[in-house]
């Protein structure tokens, strides 16, 4: 059986303790991003989502200027993004991309700046690699309880207010005639997003942070339609996703060229699209044998090829 | 400020002012920010791997904002496709990660890429840009009046014979172009703002689209001359100048069109107090 793993798994990589730590907050990210990511996919908000990713870099880049972890740098500034889209008006459908553009916009400008202060200040240059790809085998271990406890938080505020949120995602009219209060719904949800894009930005950086949170869940949603099935395979998927990923880094260090790694992020992203591309098969063989049973003349080419 | 290498600036800021300050109106008119965020970050990756393998960086740019074009286009076809476009562009960022971690001198030319360099801007990139503004700008006045039509009321234009999916096609490609021509100034992250925050401010000074398109390439045209002013006299990175004043303008724009509407209201309400009493 080791034998048979051997090519898969390089030696030393069940007794390294990055790996531990990269594993366990791989899954306790992913735990936490596969069901709020489908609130964000069926809200169709994955601008948003994407927005708070890329102005986490601001809040990265500023903790590490001041010298204090960039997760809580994520956090941060990442809430205090959510509150100003919600207060320029995200609850709007018309104009709302348009407000979404706007905090991006002034936000990168100030990361921007960040980052450039970051590489004169520290004179280092790695800080704005590390902060907007991440790199999930540089985590201390000591992040491991911050990152648990953050994630307990987003599952008690998703546990809080579900149902209200559900109905409110998928029949507004409806929820606003039985006296759900939507827009206190849709902040509580907005301020979990961005705590689960902070999480997701550790692990994979705050560029890529969205694949995390949309990719599992919109996969899921093409395969389920009940909600709790739908939570159940995003969770599964982003583990899957995150841990083989980290596997495929660690022995990319024997790939070409020769002891250099490849990034885990690469990983982990083109494997949620793959996933998402594979999910969209049984649909598409569907839409395929209805088209080749279409034909009212005799067996269509398909079958009769078969 | 005006001498030597920074000549080039100044003339490779201005046209590249001109043609996000046109294009972004109709970014702004059709509502397509994320597609305007999306391409600048799919090309991230063209440009990553043009310095990878040694070709000329403009190349690679082109190749990859014109796949991610394209791609958003075909896929946004079914349906609602917002998650499909995120991740279109995380693969793409992600392939730019990669073929970033495989150069050697990768950290200054990532930030470079993703948060522009003007200072940087060479004499042989002039006439590129040039062709490039001429050739975006040109397709959108041959395009004008449908490209209007089909942005502002889709279901007319599509009854008169103007395609939503042809026009949107279009229209992404010459975003594509633009973005080509933008990312060595304001870098791929911050492209996004100054297609976005002019023309916003301008919808909100007036309602006449032609009105409308000289402001935005005006207030483009002085954003672009202060973050390069700002930046030479500073030091700090040009990038962070543009996001600021572009929100500036906006926030400027957003005040503006409220207070009118205040205005509007008060004056409504005095003449209907007229009327009754």
């Amino acid at each position: 059986m080791s034998r048979l793993l051997a090519p898969v798994f390089q030696t030393g990589f069940f007794t390294s303790s990055p790996v531990h730590t990269a594993l366990i907050i791989a899954a306790a990210v992913a735990v936490v991003a596969g069901p709020l990511g489908l609130f964000t996919v069926m809200r169709g908000q994955s601008f948003a989502a994407e927005s708070l990713g890329d102005i986490g870099t601001t809040g990265g880049s500023a903790a590490f200027l001041v010298g204090v972890g960039a997760l809580w740098g994520f956090v941060a500034v990442g809430l205090m993004a959510a509150a100003a889209m919600e207060l320029v008006g995200i609850q709007r459908t018309r104009g709302r991309d348009l407000a979404t553009g706007i905090v991006l916009g002034a936000s990168l400008g100030l990361a921007a700046l960040f980052l450039y202060l970051d590489t004169t200040v520290h004179n280092t240059t790695g800080a704005a690699v590390t902060i907007l790809f991440g790199s999930i085998f540089a985590i201390s271990a000591s992040t491991i309880p911050v990152v648990i406890a953050l994630g307990l938080s987003v599952i008690a505020i998703l546990v809080a207010i579900h149902r209200p949120l559900l109905l409110s995602t998928v029949q507004p009219d409806l929820a606003a005639a039985r006296g759900v209060p939507v827009r206190i719904v849709g902040a509580a949800y907005l301020a979990a997003l961005a705590l689960t894009i902070a999480l997701c930005a550790t692990t994979i950086g705050s560029l890529l942070s969205t694949a995390l949170l949309i990719g599992p869940a919109a996969t899921a949603l093409r395969l389920t339609n009940r909600p709790a099935m739908a939570a159940l395979l995003a969770t599964l998927l982003g583990v899957a996703a995150t841990w083989i990923g980290i596997v495929l880094a660690y022995d990319s260090f024997y790939w070409p060229p020769q002891g250099h790694g490849w990034p885990v992020s690469f990983f982990v992203v083109s494997l949620v699209f793959v996933f998402y591309l594979l999910s969209g098969l049984p649909a598409w063989r569907q839409r395929r044998q209805a088209r080749a049973r279409r034909p009212a003349h005799g067996p269509g080419i398909a079958e009769v090829g078969l | 400020m005006f001498s030597g290498f920074m000549i080039h600036a100044w003339v490779v800021g201005t046209i590249v002012a001109i043609v996000a300050g046109v294009v972004g109106f109709f970014v702004v008119l059709r509502g397509s920010a994320f597609a305007a965020h999306a391409i600048p970050n799919g090309s991230f990756a063209g440009a990553a791997g043009a310095a990878l393998i040694g070709i000329n960086t403009l190349i690679g740019l082109g190749v990859f904002s014109l796949l991610s074009a394209l791609g958003i286009g075909v896929l946004g076809r079914r349906g609602r496709h917002d998650a499909v476009t995120a991740l279109t562009l995380v693969l793409m960022l992600a392939l730019g990660s990669l073929f970033l971690s495989f150069s050697v001198e990768y950290a200054p030319e990532v930030y470079s890429l993703l948060f522009g360099e003007v200072l940087g801007i060479s004499a042989n990139e002039v006439i590129p840009t040039i062709a490039m503004a001429v050739a975006a700008v040109a397709a959108i006045a041959a395009l004008y009046r449908p490209l209007l039509l089909s942005s502002l009321v889709p279901d007319v234009a599509a009854a008169r014979g103007v395609s939503a999916f042809a026009m949107e096609i279009v229209f992404l490609v010459v975003v594509a172009l633009t973005t080509t021509m933008t990312v060595p100034v304001v870098g791929t992250l911050l492209i996004f703002s100054l297609m976005i925050g002019a023309p916003a401010a301008a919808r909100s000074f007036t309602d006449r689209p032609t009105i409308a398109i000289c402001l935005s390439v005006a207030l483009a045209v002085i954003t672009i001359w202060a973050a390069i002013a700002i930046s030479y006299k500073t030091n700090y990175p040009i990038g962070f100048f543009v996001g600021t004043i572009s929100a500036f303008a906006y926030t400027a724009g957003r005040c503006w069109s409220a207070l009118r509407r205040r205005q509007v209201r008060a004056h409504d309400t005095q003449a209907t107090v007229g009327i009754t009493a």
